[in-house]
């Protein structure tokens, strides 16, 4: 009785905080600290998503929403502040509210939330979901971890255009080609030292999510993040890719995910008729080579994105 | 010992929340920063009591997960987004 | 409750009390540097007596083992991340607390 009180205790706080966390992001007009406490946000909803029984996306959480996105809006203040000081201006988050009357956004909000109360109430007592079907047909599936299984072979089709879209949003933010301001520095001892250690461990890390994946919490795109963090660490250091990298092998990598997937779609169209159909037999294999492809693609795609601007190949020198 | 490791957790995420003051107030960049930090060790703390009171092992990954990414944000705080004029970098 | 559940118990509620005492140094420290001492006290003592507190109860020495190695992989984070944010803080000339 009292492990359920402090379970929900527990998880009424977790809740409250969030909230909060999101009203202060938003609300503050210092985007520095927008940034920190928007961090923190995802680090606690990690922590939901932990007390959601969601590990998955619980790892998914840790790695892309509290680490890699929070060194992506650093870079990204970092690159405003340049431009703006140019002009002379400091970077100031404008509080949205001011510009309409107080009254509309409350209005839409009660709207909101009062559609949303009914969807909650109209909901049967008990949830039946697709639970049984998934176990159902788990063996057929070929791994044995019902949330690899979905993404993976039953929605497979979602996740091909996931990746699609990882690509889309690269090569958008290489259409804009804002180069990164200023030349780093060389890193001191402390840096180099902590980055020889960590990179590797966070590669290992990556391939042993890669490899839990089939059966326990895992898969690609926790591992392929956390392959990108290495990668963001890697650059945060100064590293960059040697020139005769930066044409076409980058771009092989990049596009490896996608492509690989979209070949093993329109194989699988011609063998069984059906779009990512996978024999049971090879499903299986199917699973680990999309995997493997996928973690190395995401993770070098989540550390293009970091450094933002396109490769300078010979052509344009 | 369920009892301890979930009242344990709530007193970890109680100092959580007494941390958030230090990035409200924290008159300098880096005091907002490791404050995140610490955010970053209590939630590797509560996620490790979870683990063992749920009897999941799979959050032990997300703890471990947590603990090797909250390096990067704070290392590319140091080295891209002090927000400062000053732009010169740590020279060793 | 056995030994290992009293020993797990007293080292667990030593590492809370250990977090409770970085968060007063977080709160209640005059400048960036001491608070970032008092960071590295629950970092280090404060997850490795939960750790350990953890380790005793743990069902194998897998587990035992995946929970030092977060222990260790935090002490590395942790260390080297302060050393950095206080001498670029330093060099920014945040100013340091003098009686």
């Amino acid at each position: 009785m009292v492990t359920t009180l402090l379970q929900w205790t527990f998880d009424a706080l977790l809740g409250l905080v969030l909230l909060w966390l999101a009203w202060r992001s938003l609300a503050s007009t210092d985007l520095f600290k927008s940034i920190v406490l928007f961090i923190a946000f995802g680090l606690l909803m990690a922590l939901a998503w932990a007390r959601l029984d969601a590990p998955d996306i619980a790892i998914a959480e840790a790695a892309i929403g509290a680490g890699l996105t929070g060194a992506l809006l650093l870079g990204a203040l970092a690159r405003l502040r340049a431009v703006v000081n140019e002009e002379g201006v400091t970077p100031q988050q404008q509080p949205l509210l001011r510009r309409f009357p107080v009254w509309l956004p409350a209005i839409l909000l009660l709207w909101v939330a009062a559609g949303l109360a009914y969807v909650v109430a109209a909901l049967p007592p008990y949830a039946v979901g697709l639970s049984a079907q998934v176990a159902a047909n788990l063996d057929a599936s070929g791994v044995s971890n019902p949330v690899t299984a979905v993404l993976l072979n039953f929605r497979a089709y979602d996740t091909l255009l996931e990746m699609v879209v990882l690509l889309l949003a690269l090569l958008a933010v290489w259409s804009l080609d804002i180069p990164l301001a200023g030349v780093a520095a060389a890193p001191g001892l402390i840096l180099d030292t902590l980055s020889r250690q960590l990179v590797p461990i966070l590669i290992l890390v990556a391939a042993y999510l890669l490899w839990v994946g089939a059966h326990a919490p895992g898969g690609a795109f926790q591992a392929g993040s956390v392959l990108g963090a290495a990668g963001v660490l890697l650059l945060l250091t100064g590293w960059r890719l040697p020139p005769r990298l930066e044409g076409l092998p980058l771009r092989m990598i990049l596009v490896a995910g996608p492509g690989v997937f979209v070949a093993i779609a329109v194989l699988t169209t011609l063998t069984s008729g059906q779009l990512l159909q996978y024999p049971p037999v090879q499903a299986g294999l199917l699973i680990v080579i999309l995997e493997t492809v996928a973690t190395v693609s995401i993770g070098v795609t989540l550390a293009a994105l970091f450094f933002g601007s396109p490769p300078r190949g010979k052509q344009h020198q | 010992m369920q009892t301890l490791y979930f009242a344990l957790a709530i007193f970890l995420l109680l100092n959580l929340v007494a941390g958030m003051w230090r990035v409200m107030r924290g008159p300098s960049a880096a005091d907002r920063m490791l404050a995140a930090q610490l955010f970053g060790t209590t939630a590797v703390a509560v996620l490790l009591l979870l683990a063992q009171a749920s009897a999941s092992a799979a959050l032990r990954d997300v703890a471990l997960v947590f603990a090797l990414l909250a390096a990067i944000t704070a290392v590319a705080f140091v080295r891209r987004a002090w927000p400062d004029e000053k732009v010169e970098d740590d020279a060793e | 409750m056995t030994l290992s559940d009293y020993s797990a118990a007293v080292l667990l509620l030593a590492g809370a009390f250990f977090f409770l005492a970085g968060t007063l140094g977080l709160l209640r420290f005059p400048d960036v540097y001491t608070r970032l001492h008092a960071l590295t006290k629950a970092d280090n003592v404060g997850l490795g007596l939960i750790v350990l507190g953890l380790a005793v109860q743990a069902q194998s020495w897998a587990a035992a083992g995946k929970l030092v190695l977060i222990w260790l992989l935090v002490l590395l984070a942790g260390a080297s991340v302060s050393h950095l944010v206080a001498r670029a803080a330093l060099h920014r000339g945040v100013r340091w607390w003098r009686r």
